[in-house]
């Protein structure tokens, strides 16, 4: 299946009229709210392709929101989200704008993955069948490559001998970097990364951590990422968005960011979260 | 006194296999209709998920009798058509249980974690593929123990076909009973004793299904008191499990 080449290029010429080919990842005036509970108001921001986005932000925030709504685990209740030019939330019908039905999110999802907080590896399968049945039902990859690819991946992210493990049989960290190969095994363009250390004991957090830089250097995959591991957050990011009450209150590169903040709100939720470590 | 005891053995032994029979055919048509009615339950269309529940509540709140009395004898009066009494029977029983099976089907896919959900929507699963690959194979586990109940509840509802006649162990002993007056509690004991060895035979089958299904998940084998447990202090893998404490 050709379907499955994340290599795909950007149509030729569109670059020339249309700023579009710049932008993995584009938010305009989202709005989310669960009730009366409005998260995101008028939500605007984007990510080129390649970057490596950290969000961060105090408990609360919406920042898990911003990650399910990339994943289609939520729905919006205004504004568009894009992907590589393509509307996420919404599809054309005719040439008006309507809400996504499941066939469309169905085709802009092949380009996201997502590693989450607590694995959500599936007990019913072991470690290889974990990484290879999305590629073998989704994608129709033939089984054999299938598996040859899963076990590339686990050797990378350090389980080669885990193959035929059950996931219950693996540590914490061991299990989120089955997470983390399961997800690059579908070949996202785009990887949300929802505070994926937060649930290991601190000794096994440097080993997840350690293989999300390696794969954020040797790939060109677009990283949106939430994470309190502040350290990780100034190694690997191209930009930091501090988050608040719905709205990005600051926009900086790491250094910058980390080291002399703009704002009270920031260099507060900093102190909080440097303290506590 | 126990004279006769060998020839009511022998009699209500021939009504066995009937009873057994009723029984797998029952327990084969409500698994089916179980699972059928159960995913109903949860569609996402409004009109299949009523029509399940009309067949769930018509079949749960009516006689299981008179269900069977329009079966074997009401129907065949308005279409012409006369089942095999057995297998009316069957019928019967697979519907009945059918309609209880489909709330345990619907309790279990809901008692699967979101959590799983999601993570088979981030791989881009569609939602067959879901239901078939992630939540049906985590629920199953979750369908042994009250699928017990209702196998055993089943096994002892074949009964009521006697009264349509069909040749079941209940059936034999009331052709025993008129010749046998005096000895009707022999008789009857011995069709407990065989009821009995056949729910044991059941929940045996189901423990041994449960400890599959939960070996497969990578849970601890479950623990059962062990009096009503059949498989009590056999080993089992457990240390093959390795499960994380
Ligand atoms: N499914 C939901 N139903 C109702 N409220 C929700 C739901 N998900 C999130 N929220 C609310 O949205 C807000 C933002 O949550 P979240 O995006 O998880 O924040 P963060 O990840 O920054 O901690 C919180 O107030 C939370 O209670
Ligand atoms: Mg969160």
């Amino acid at each position: 299946m050709s379907s499955i080449d994340a290599t795909e290029e950007p149509e030729v010429g569109a670059e020339a009229t249309d700023d579009s080919a710049n932008v993995m990842i584009q938010f305009d005036g989202v709005v989310k709210q669960f009730g009366d509970n409005v998260v995101l108001r008028e939500l605007d921001f984007s990510v080129s392709p390649g970057e490596f986005v950290t969000l961060i932000g105090p408990s609360g925030s919406g920042k898990t929101t911003i990650l399910r709504l990339l994943m289609t685990l939520e729905k919006v209740n205004g504004g568009t989200i894009q992907v590589d030019g393509e509307y996420l939330s919404h599809m054309y019908r005719g040439d008006k704008l309507v809400p996504a039905d499941e066939k469309h999110l169905t085709k802009v999802r092949k380009r996201i993955g997502m590693v989450f907080q607590q694995f959500n590896l599936f007990p019913n399968m072991n470690v290889l069948q974990n990484i290879t049945e999305a590629p073998i039902r989704v994608l129709g990859l033939p089984k054999s490559d299938a598996e040859e690819r899963a076990k590339d991946l686990l050797d990378m992210v350090g389980l080669g001998e885990k193959v035929t493990a059950h996931p219950t049989q693996l540590s914490g960290g061991q299990q989120q970097r089955v997470a983390i190969a399961r997800a690059l095994a579908m070949r996202p363009d785009v990887l949300l990364l929802d505070e994926v250390t937060s649930a290991l004991d601190p000794e096994l957090v440097a080993g997840v951590l350690n293989v999300l830089k390696e794969i954020a250097s040797t790939t060109d995959i677009t990283f949106l990422c939430v994470t309190h591991e502040m350290g990780f957050a100034k190694d690997v990011s191209d930009r930091v968005l501090m988050f608040d009450q719905g709205q990005i209150i600051e926009d900086a590169s790491p250094d910058k960011l980390f080291t002399e903040p703009e704002h009270e709100r920031t260099r507060e939720f900093l102190h909080a979260v440097i303290d506590r470590a | 006194m126990l004279d006769n005891f060998g020839y009511f053995w022998e009699v209500v032994l021939k009504g066995l296999p009937y009873t057994v029979y009723a029984t797998l055919g029952g327990i084969a048509i409500t698994i089916v209709l179980s699972v059928i009615a159960g995913l109903a339950l949860l569609s996402g269309s409004r009109t299949v998920r009523f029509i399940s529940r009309i067949y769930v509540e018509g079949f749960r709140g009516t006689s299981e009798l008179v269900q069977l009395f329009w079966i074997a004898l009401a129907l065949p009066i308005l279409i012409g058509f006369q089942l095999v009494p057995l297998w009316a029977g069957i019928l019967v029983l697979g519907l009945n249980h059918g309609a209880y099976g489909a709330e345990v089907v619907r309790g279990a896919v809901q008692s699967v974690p979101k959590a799983q959900v999601e993570g088979a929507v981030a791989l881009n699963f569609t939602p067959a593929q879901r239901m078939r690959r992630v939540i049906l194979p985590q629920a199953f586990i979750e369908t042994l123990p009250p699928f017990n109940n209702l196998f055993i509840q089943l096994l002892k509802s074949t009964a009521l076909l006697a009264l349509v006649s069909v040749p079941e162990m209940t059936k034999q002993a009331e052709e025993l009973r008129p010749i046998f007056g005096g000895q009707v509690g022999v008789i009857y004991l011995i069709i407990l004793v065989l009821y009995f060895a056949l729910s044991v035979v059941i929940t045996f089958v189901m423990r041994l299904l449960e400890r599959a299904a939960a070996r497969r998940l990578g849970r601890r084998p479950v623990k059962h008191d062990t009096l009503s447990d059949p498989l009590a202090g056999m080993p089992v893998g457990g240390s093959a499990l390795g499960g994380k404490p």
